[in-house]
C-alpha cells in the first residue's frame, strides 16, 4: 500500500509492536498481583506475630503494673476505649453529617453549583490530615479548659469522620432519580418528610456503608487521639476520664524493652486488623448487595 | 513537492484497479456465524455475502444484533470477553475470526464510523495521520498530503485547514463525525463499517454524510447499521433485514419494501420509525 | 396535625442547616484555631525565618522548620516515585486487561489495603522494611545503617498511597467512553497502542489530579513513618539516613509542648503549616477534577 515502507521494515515493526504490548501487559499484572501479594504478606505477617499472643486474657484484661513495664494483663483497656471513642463519634457524626447529606440532596436539589462547591469544601475536608485534626482538637481542648479526656478524644475524632460520613452517603443518594423527589412533593409531603421517610429509606445501605466506614477509620486512627484522649492502664467510666485505645497501644507497647509487653502490642494489631477486615468486607458487601438490587 | 503529489496520485490510482483486480463478486464472506454471551445467543448462524463497491444496509430492531454483527467484522468484540464467537469471515481469502491473524491489518482494512462521534484526545490534524502513523509511516510529506486529500474527500478541508493544529472539539457534531469518517479512511480501507452514524446528528450534517456515502460507494464497500427506514430507502442497494440474531430477509430496497415475504418485516414498516 | 408538621419541617430544616454550616465553617475554625495558638512565633519569628531557618533548638527558642519541611519532602517524594508507577500499571491492567471478575477479587484487597489502619503499616515497617534495609539493602550498597531510614519511610508511605491513589485512577479510566477505545482499535492500533495514545492522554487531567492528592496524603500521614524513619533533625537527602518528618514533629512532642516555653506555639505553627500545604493542594486539585467533570 505505502510504497515508502518495505516488507522487512513493516515485519520489523509488527513484532517490535507485538513485543511492546507483551511488555506492558506483563509488567502491568505483576504490579496489581504485587499489591495483591502485599496485602497478604502485611496480614498473615501480622496474624503469625499475634496470633500466639492473643489469649482470653488479653482480650479480657487491663494491663498490671504499667502498659510500659508491667507485663501482666492484656489490652482490654485499649479495647473498650477504641470502641467508646469510635461509637461515640460515630453517632456525633451521623447527628451531624446525615442531616448534612440529605440536606445537600433534598434541598439544595435545584441548586447544582451549590451542591457542587459544598462537596467541594467537603472533599478537600476529607484530605486533611488526621495529625492536623489531633493539634487543632487539642489547641480547642485547651480553649474550652478540659483535659485530654473521652469526651475530648470522642470529640476529635467525630470532627474527623464526618466528612467520610457526608460524602459516603451523600454518593449513594446522589444516584436516588429525581423522580421520586417530584413524585413525593407533588403528593404533599414537606421537604423533611421526603428528606427522612423516603431518601432516607432509599439511602439505607449508603447509610451503613457510610457508617462502617467512619468507623473504621475512627477505630484505626492514632494521630487524632495522641493529643486527645490521652492514655492509661484503666478502663475509662466517666467521659473526663482519659482513654486507651488500640493504635496507642500498639504504638507505645512495641517500643517497649520488655517482650510480654511487645506480645500485647502484637495482640492489639491482630484485634484491630480483624476489625478493619471485617469492617471492610462489611461494607464492600452491603454496596455490592445495594447496587444489585438497584439494578433490578 | 509538486512532482510528488502526482506520483502518489498515480499511487492511488494503481491502488484502486489493483483492488477491482482481486475479486470481483464479494469483499466479505459470513460463514455460520455465531455469537453467544453467557446464555443469551446474540447471533444464530448468519451467512452473508457482502458485494464489492455497495451500500449494504443492516435493518432491525434495536437490540436485533445488527451492531454485534458489525463488530465481529473487525473483532471488536475481543474487547468484551464476555463474547463467545464462533464462525468464519472472509476478507480476500484471510478468515477474519481466526486466531492467529494480525487483528491490526485486518481492522486496517475497515474503517469503522460509530453512532456518536468520538475524536481521539489530538489535534484534528493528528486524529486523521493517527492511522497513517501506526502504519509505520514517518515522511512529514507523506502525511501531510495524506491528511489533506482524505479531509478534502469529507468536505471538511475549507472549515478547517486554519485549525488544524486545534481540538476537535471546536468542530460541531456533524463536522466531528465526518473528521471520523476521513480518519477512517486514511488508513486505506476497503470497507466501511457504519453503525447508526447519523443517530446524534441534525437533519442537515445527516443529508451530507448520506451524500458522502454515496460518492465513496465508487471505491468503497459501506456496510451501514441503520434502524431509519428512509435511510435504507435512500442509499441501500442491499438491504438485508435481522430480526432476533437472524436475517430475516435480504435483497434490493425496492424488492424488499414493496414486498416484504416475512409478517416480522411488515410488521417492522408499519411500526418501526 | 398541620401545625405539627410545620413544625418539624422547621425544627428539622434548622437541624439540617445547623449542621451543614458546622461542616462548612470546620476549615474555617481549624485554620484559626491553629493560628491563634502559633501566633506568639510570628512575633517572635517571621514567617520567612521560621520556613528557611535550619537550627532547630527549642531549648533556646531557635525553630527553624526547614529540616522538617525537607524530610517531609524527600519521604513524600521516594513515596510517590515507587507508587506512581505501580498505580498507573495496575490501574491499566484492572480497567483494561483484566476480566470483570478479576475486578470483583481485586475491590475487596484495594479497600482492606485502604481501610489497614496507619499504625498497623508502622508495624511491619518495623519487622519487615526496617531490618530488610539494615541487613540487606544498605550492606548491599556499602552502607551502614540501622534500618530506620528515610528509604524506609518512604516505602511504607508507598504501600499505604497505592489503594488510594489506585482507587481514584480507576475511576478516571473507567470514564474513557468504550467509543474512543473501539475507534482507535479499528484504526489498526494494538491494545497497548490504544492504552498509551488513547486512553491514558484522555485521562491525563484525572492522573495528575489522582497524583497531586496522593501526594497531599503522603505529606499528612503520621503514625506509620514516624515509626520507621528514625526521627533525626537534618537537612541532607540520603535513603540511607534518618529524616524528621513535620507530622511527625507534631506527634512525637506532644509530651513536651508544655513545658517548654514557645514549644507549643511551634508544634502549632507545624500543623498550620501542614494544614494549610494540604488543604491547598486539595483545592487546587479537586477543582481540576470538578472542571474534567463537568465538560464531560
Amino acid at each position: 500500500m505505502f510504497s515508502d515502507i518495505s516488507f522487512t521494515e513493516r515485519r520489523n515493526m509488527n513484532k517490535r509492536k507485538i513485543i511492546e504490548e507483551k511488555l506492558f501487559r506483563v509488567l502491568s499484572a505483576v504490579a496489581t498481583y504485587s499489591l495483591i501479594a502485599t496485602l497478604a504478606f502485611i496480614i498473615i505477617l501480622i496474624f503469625i506475630k499475634g496470633f500466639h499472643a492473643l489469649s482470653w486474657d488479653m482480650v479480657f484484661k487491663a494491663p498490671k503494673g504499667g502498659y510500659y513495664y508491667g507485663g501482666e494483663g492484656g489490652v482490654l483497656n485499649a479495647i473498650v476505649g477504641s470502641l467508646y471513642i469510635s461509637i461515640g463519634a460515630t453517632l456525633i457524626a451521623t447527628l451531624i453529617g446525615v442531616p448534612a447529606a440529605l440536606f445537600i440532596n433534598v434541598h439544595l436539589a435545584r441548586y447544582k453549583r451549590t451542591q457542587n462547591t459544598i462537596r467541594y469544601i467537603i472533599d478537600a475536608l476529607w484530605g486533611v490530615p488526621s495529625i492536623v485534626y489531633g493539634a487543632f482538637g487539642f489547641s480547642l481542648m485547651l480553649f474550652l479548659g478540659m483535659n485530654a479526656s473521652l469526651l475530648a478524644g470522642i470529640i476529635t475524632v467525630a470532627l474527623l469522620i464526618t466528612p467520610i460520613v457526608v460524602r459516603t452517603f451523600d454518593e449513594v443518594l446522589c444516584t436516588i432519580p429525581k423522580g421520586l423527589y417530584e413524585a413525593s412533593m407533588a403528593l404533599g409531603s414537606t421537604r423533611s418528610e421526603i428528606s427522612f421517610k423516603i431518601i432516607f429509606k432509599q439511602g439505607f445501605p449508603g447509610f451503613i456503608t457510610a457508617l462502617l466506614l467512619a468507623f473504621g477509620r475512627g477505630i484505626g486512627d492514632a494521630a487524632s487521639v495522641l493529643f486527645t484522649a490521652g492514655y492509661t492502664d484503666l478502663i475509662p467510666i466517666h467521659l473526663d476520664e482519659p482513654a486507651a485505645t488500640l493504635p496507642l497501644a500498639i504504638f507505645f507497647q512495641l517500643s517497649s524493652p520488655i517482650p510480654e509487653v511487645r506480645e500485647r502490642a502484637y495482640a492489639a494489631a491482630v484485634i484491630l486488623t480483624i476489625i478493619i477486615l471485617i469492617i471492610s468486607l462489611a461494607a464492600r458487601f452491603l454496596s455490592k448487595k445495594y447496587t444489585k438490587t438497584n439494578l433490578k | 513537492m509538486y512532482l510528488l503529489k502526482e506520483e502518489m496520485i498515480a499511487h492511488d490510482k494503481t491502488i484502486n484497479i489493483m483492488k477491482t483486480d482481486i475479486d470481483t463478486e464479494s469483499v466479505l464472506q459470513i460463514k455460520n456465524l455465531n455469537v453467544h454471551a453467557g446464555d443469551h445467543h446474540i447471533l444464530k448462524n448468519i451467512n452473508l455475502r457482502i458485494p464489492k463497491n455497495k451500500v449494504i444496509v443492516l435493518l432491525g430492531p434495536s437490540g436485533c444484533g445488527k451492531t454485534t454483527l458489525l463488530k465481529c467484522m473487525n473483532r471488536l468484540t475481543d474487547i468484551n470477553k464476555e463474547l463467545e464467537v464462533s464462525g468464519h469471515i472472509y476478507i480476500e481469502n484471510d478468515d477474519i475470526l481466526n486466531t492467529s491473524t494480525n487483528v491490526p491489518l485486518i481492522r486496517q482494512k475497515m474503517g469503522l464510523l460509530g453512532q456518536r462521534p468520538y475524536p481521539l484526545p489530538m489535534s484534528i490534524y493528528k486524529n486523521v495521520a493517527y492511522g497513517i502513523r501506526l502504519k509505520g509511516v514517518r515522511d512529514k510529506k507523506m502525511i501531510n498530503y495524506s491528511v489533506e486529500k482524505h479531509l478534502k474527500e469529507v468536505g471538511l478541508w475549507d472549515e478547517v485547514k486554519d485549525r488544524l493544529h486545534h481540538s476537535p472539539g471546536i468542530l460541531s457534531i456533524g463536522q466531528q463525525q465526518r473528521l471520523c469518517l476521513a480518519r477512517g479512511l486514511a488508513v486505506k480501507p476497503r470497507i466501511i463499517l457504519a453503525d447508526e452514524p447519523t443517530s446524534a446528528l441534525d437533519p442537515i450534517s445527516s443529508k451530507i454524510i448520506e451524500n458522502l456515502f454515496r460518492d465513496l460507494k465508487l471505491n468503497y464497500t459501506i456496510i451501514l447499521v441503520t434502524h431509519v427506514l428512509r435511510q435504507a430507502v435512500r442509499l441501500a442497494d442491499n438491504v438485508v433485514f435481522m430480526s432476533n440474531g437472524e436475517i430475516i430477509e435480504q435483497g434490493s430496497p425496492q424488492k424488499l419494501f414493496k414486498h416484504p415475504k416475512s409478517a416480522k418485516l411488515k410488521e417492522y414498516m408499519v411500526n418501526g420509525n | 396535625m398541620l401545625y405539627r408538621r410545620i413544625f418539624i419541617e422547621k425544627a428539622s430544616t434548622t437541624w439540617m442547616v445547623l449542621s451543614i454550616s458546622i461542616i462548612l465553617v470546620l476549615p474555617l475554625l481549624i485554620g484559626i484555631g491553629l493560628y491563634v495558638k502559633a501566633n506568639p512565633l510570628f512575633e517572635y519569628m517571621s514567617l520567612g525565618d521560621l520556613i528557611c531557618s535550619s537550627t532547630w533548638l527549642p531549648n533556646e527558642k531557635e525553630f527553624g522548620f526547614l529540616p522538617f519541611i525537607l524530610g517531609s519532602l524527600h519521604v513524600t517524594f521516594i513515596a510517590f516515585c515507587l507508587s506512581a508507577p505501580v498505580c498507573l500499571l495496575s490501574a491499566i491492567f484492572l480497567t483494561q486487561f483484566s476480566s470483570k471478575r478479576f475486578m470483583y477479587f481485586m475491590h475487596p484487597v484495594i479497600d482492606i489495603l485502604a481501610g489497614l489502619p496507619s499504625v498497623i503499616y508502622g508495624v511491619w515497617g518495623i519487622i519487615v522494611i526496617v531490618p530488610f534495609i539494615s541487613d540487606y539493602l544498605a550492606p548491599l550498597f556499602g552502607v551502614k545503617s540501622s534500618g530506620y531510614t528515610i528509604l524506609a519511610g518512604g516505602i511504607v508511605l508507598a504501600v499505604m498511597c497505592i489503594p488510594y491513589i489506585l482507587n481514584m485512577l480507576i475511576e478516571v479510566f473507567n470514564t474513557v467512553p468504550a467509543g474512543l477505545k473501539e475507534a482507535s482499535l479499528s484504526l489498526g492500533a494494538t491494545f497497548w497502542e490504544t492504552v498509551k495514545h488513547v486512553v491514558i492522554k484522555k485521562g491525563i487531567p484525572g492522573i495528575i489530579s489522582a497524583f497531586g492528592l496522593g501526594i497531599a496524603k503522603a505529606f499528612g500521614e503520621t503514625m506509620a513513618v514516624m515509626m520507621v524513619v528514625g526521627n533525626m533533625v537534618q537537612t541532607k537527602f540520603h535513603l540511607f539516613d534518618a529524616g524528621y518528618p513535620l507530622p511527625a514533629l507534631i506527634a512525637n512532642n506532644y509530651g513536651e509542648m508544655l513545658s517548654i516555653p514557645m514549644y507549643d506555639s511551634a508544634l502549632m505553627f507545624s500543623a498550620l503549616l501542614l494544614f494549610v500545604i494540604i488543604l491547598l493542594i486539595n483545592l487546587v486539585f479537586r477543582y481540576f477534577i470538578y472542571r474534567t467533570k463537568k465538560y464531560e
